[in-house]
């Protein structure tokens, strides 16, 4: 019997390919702005075209599966497991629980974005030390730390279904409105607000269009995509870690982990992005 | 221990369409850590996939494949119902076998 084989892919060689492309001149010319949607960019169009090949072998799963296994068998000390963790579902409810945060929590007295909350369980059922988790919260190329990966089985745990950040509870609505408010807030040696990149349609940097998080329609792209698989380094990236990296691009001091502020900031971008569809993990360059 | 792999596999007409990702440091040798010391080359070496008992691809890879790489590939001859073999055997001796059914 005759067999034929070909190897299809290596990711690191797609992501070569990509970045020489990225760097040739638009071959189209973009199509003249309509008033209402601002036009996709070439440059944009190829990028979605290479993110959807690669959504479908995305190594976020690899993440997951370490987050699931963690979720599902990981005992604390005192015996305590995740299946006592409540997202705001229920003891143990993961399915939809994503995409309903940040919302108040009365047993730890505040408003809890996903990371947030995960975090707070894993400290209070498996016993981890808030100092450990402290010294390293975001991956790098050496070490995905646990509850990223948890953070990652999490998210995928709401694939498909449509974001409905409550804004029942007084303190939800304050996170919004707090939330709202340092998005405008300019300061800085730059004298930068988030709003300066991210407030208004069809702006960028370089060849990277910005969504501008005032939108439903747009807030959506910039919500999907963390947690995400970044294949610069190979390693998983969190909601939080965006929010710390956009303090930095403006030249802000940096927010201590899991601080008020950023679930803020969470709870005002998610709730601009209630009503669309969340498509699990992300993937980036 | 490795972690394991993930893998997908499905008829597409009368081809099997098979695709894994695999969990690995996939270290070239070339990086330096935090304290300037070299990080060793850690790297996947080779890779054989079975299907319905029967080799069909075995392969050589090396530090040039990124990490958590990803593999596609058609196989003719296959049918649903079929098992799936594959395993990777990396330069340090480290391996991992998984399995999975075409569907």
């Amino acid at each position: 019997m005759k067999q034929r084989t070909s190897t299809l892919l290596a990711v690191a060689a797609l992501t070569a390919a990509f970045a020489a492309h990225a760097q040739q001149p638009a071959k189209k010319t973009a199509p003249p702005a309509k008033a209402a949607a601002p036009a996709k960019s070439a440059i944009t169009e190829e990028f979605e075209k290479f993110r959807e090949v690669l959504e479908e072998d995305n190594p976020a799963e690899l993440f997951e599966a370490k987050g699931e296994d963690i979720w599902k068998n990981r005992k604390g000390p005192d015996g305590g497991s995740m299946a006592q963790c409540d997202l705001g579902l229920g003891a143990g409810v993961v399915k939809g629980a994503y995409v309903q945060m940040p919302r108040w929590f009365a047993d730890a007295g505040q408003v809890m974005d996903a990371e947030r909350r995960v975090v707070h369980c894993m400290m209070k059922y498996l016993g981890y030390k808030e100092a450990d988790i402290r010294k390293q919260p975001f991956s790098n190329v050496n070490k995905t730390p646990d509850h990223v990966s948890v953070i990652t089985y999490v998210a995928a745990q709401s694939r498909n279904m449509k974001i409905a950040a409550p804004q029942k509870h007084p303190k939800e609505k304050e996170a919004y409105n707090v939330g709202k408010e340092i998005f405008a807030f300019r300061g800085g040696p730059y004298d930068f607000s988030c709003a300066t990149c991210h407030g208004a349609d069809g702006m960028r940097i370089r060849t990277q269009d910005l969504p501008n998080l005032r939108k439903p329609d747009q807030a959506i792209r910039a919500y999907q995509g963390w947690p995400g698989y970044r294949m610069t380094g190979g390693f998983m990236l969190t909601q939080q870690w965006r929010m710390n990296d956009c303090f930095r691009q403006q030249r802000f001091p940096e927010p201590s982990y899991l601080s008020d502020s950023v679930t803020a900031l969470l709870a005002y971008m998610t709730v601009t992005a209630n009503g669309q569809v969340y498509k699990g993990p992300g993937i980036k360059r | 221990m490795a972690d394991p792999m993930k893998i997908r596999a499905q008829m597409k007409g009368d081809v099997a369409d098979i695709r894994v990702l695999m969990s690995h440091a996939m270290e070239t040798g070339q990086r330096k850590d935090g304290a300037g010391n070299t990080v060793p080359a850690h790297f996947i070496q080779s890779i054989t996939v079975d299907v319905g008992g029967k080799r069909v691809l075995q392969g050589q890879t090396g530090p040039a494949v990124s990490r958590n790489p990803v593999f596609g590939f058609k196989v003719k001859g296959a049918k649903a119902g079929d098992k799936v073999v594959i395993n990777w055997v990396d330069n340090k001796g480290d391996k991992r076998t998984d399995e999975a059914t075409i569907g």
